[in-house]
């Protein structure tokens, strides 16, 4: 009989005191131990089967993983604990990074929110990851405390497939930290979802606009897609041309075709492959075409 | 399997609980405190009958461990009332005729509380936002959105 209601199954709930215990305790139990910060993919992957653990090690509130510092000088650090509410209303991050705020608000609902985390949608490495995008075009690097110390790791090199990240057993990152905007920066986050709320993304579209004096357009456009392709993807063709050409609306939607043409999506029960394929085009298009208007205006 | 000792104010009073390192705050609540209140719908975040106040803020109760919730403050529905008196959600939700089956109500009306106490005058699509996690499958939300902002009329 199917149960309607399964718990999870057999593990402990492991809370290290440092860091320092926690990296050497996912070393030691390396296949059998995962760390978590909201738990809200950690969960569902458990109850049904997909994985199994002996250990969750809970890695919140160790050194520095709870609080959001901005610097106007440096930019911008937020703890892997702090809960994605935090970030969406945070004076600092509205102010400065409106873009994370407005993706982190398009995840699930508000009670989720109190619990996910930016750096658990980061590191759970799946293409749809909402925030993900915002932090690729914002520049985000993580903040990795590993086995043999401290190191970062840029989001540019970090995905290495669904659910998988250059992350080794014992790493646990702490941060992420974002350089200043570009000045004038504009930013758009579209979510193709099957409802307006709540649901994940049949496609989403991130676009961060700025003038850049040494591109041949004056402007730059950092753009990254979700859930069409394996990993998060930065169609590099469609962000080149917006540097090379003088930005018109041939030449937005050129870049919304090239990005159409970079995407690999699959069909699955939110959407065809074919369907996203064209969503990517349009909802580029739409994207570039609102950040384009914000930037001349 | 070990247990871990916790220790947290639930609707008020200190429990003393030992809870398997697998045990939901949800399970705990219902299993071990008797407090079926807070009910089981999805068990998987999407359908917000599991919700309870944590530290003040609503979360899904399903995706808490028991063992988080160490030094926690938690309330339920039951902790709504104060006094005999109901919370005034709860009053309007019955006033507005929102409850049919009454699954998604306990979730429902902590939501609604932490929506009011966050932003005591909300619009209609700033309710329908923060509801966006609890499921209704009877009502069809239009007498509990009513009802919530019959609420916060009340208190204005
Ligand atoms: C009902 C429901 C709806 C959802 N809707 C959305 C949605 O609309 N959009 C969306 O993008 N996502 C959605 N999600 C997925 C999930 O909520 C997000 O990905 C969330 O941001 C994960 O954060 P977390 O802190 O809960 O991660 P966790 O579950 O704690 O961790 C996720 C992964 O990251 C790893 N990890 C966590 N912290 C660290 C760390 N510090 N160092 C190294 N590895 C770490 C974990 O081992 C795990 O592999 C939904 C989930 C549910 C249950
Ligand atoms: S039971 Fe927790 S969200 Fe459905
Ligand atoms: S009243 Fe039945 S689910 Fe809401």
């Amino acid at each position: 009989m199917i149960n309607p209601h399964p718990g999870l199954p057999e593990l402990d709930y492991i809370k290290p005191a440092s860091l320092e215990e926690a990296s050497k305790f996912l070393a030691a139990h390396a296949g059998e131990a995962k760390p978590f910060m909201g738990g809200t993919d950690c969960f569902v992957r458990l109850r049904d089967g997909a994985w199994e653990l002996k250990y969750l090690v809970d890695v919140k509130g160790l050194d520095g993983t709870n609080t959001i510092t901005f610097d106007s000088q440096k930019g911008l650090i937020i703890g892997a604990a702090v809960p994605m509410n935090q970030v969406i209303s945070h004076p600092d991050i509205v102010k400065n990074y409106p873009l994370l705020s407005e993706a982190a608000r398009t995840v699930a609902s508000y009670q989720l929110r109190n619990r996910a985390t930016i750096v658990g949608n980061i590191c759970n490495a799946s293409p749809a990851g909402d925030t993900t995008g915002a932090c690729i075009v914002l520049g985000g690097v993580l903040n990795v405390f590993g086995p043999k110390g401290k190191r970062t790791e840029p989001l540019s090199s970090f995905f290495k497939g669904p659910g998988k990240t250059v992350l080794e057993a014992g790493d646990i990152v702490t941060s992420i930290s974002f350089p200043l905007p570009p000045n004038g920066a504009v930013g758009r986050y579209i979510k193709l979802g099957r409802n307006m709320l709540s649901d994940l993304s049949i496609v989403g579209v991130t676009v961060l606009g700025y003038p850049d004096k040494t591109t041949k357009s004056g402007y730059r456009f950092k753009i990254a897609l979700a859930s069409v392709a394996p990993t998060p993807l930065v169609p590099t063709q469609a962000e080149e041309l917006l540097a090379e050409k003088a930005i018109s609306e041939e030449t937005i939607m050129e870049a919304a075709q090239a990005a159409m043409d970079a995407a690999t999506p699959i069909d699955d029960v939110r959407g065809s492959a074919r369907y996203r394929k064209y969503m990517v085009r349009n909802l580029t298009r739409q994207a570039l075409t609102d950040v384009w208007k914000k930037l001349t205006e | 399997m070990s247990f871990h000792r916790i220790i947290l104010t639930v609707n008020g009073s200190t429990e003393q609980v030992d809870v398997p390192g697998n045990m939901t705050l949800l399970q705990m609540l219902r299993e071990k405190l008797a407090l079926t209140g807070t009910k089981n719908g999805c068990a998987a975040g999407e359908c917000g009958a599991c919700t309870v106040l944590m530290n003040g803020e609503p979360v899904n109760s399903c995706m808490v461990l028991a063992a988080e919730c160490d030094g926690a403050e938690i309330v339920t529905v039951e902790g709504l009332a104060q006094d005999g008196q109901l919370d005034i959600v709860q009053q309007t939700i019955i006033d507005e005729g929102g409850v049919q089956c009454g699954f998604c109500t306990p979730g429902m009306l902590i939501s609604a509380r932490a929506l009011l106490n966050r932003n005591p005058s909300p619009t209609e699509a700033e309710i329908r936002e923060a509801l966006v996690g609890n499921l209704c499958r009877c009502t069809g939300y239009a007498r509990i959105i009513s009802a919530v902002k019959a609420a916060a009329e009340a208190t204005q």
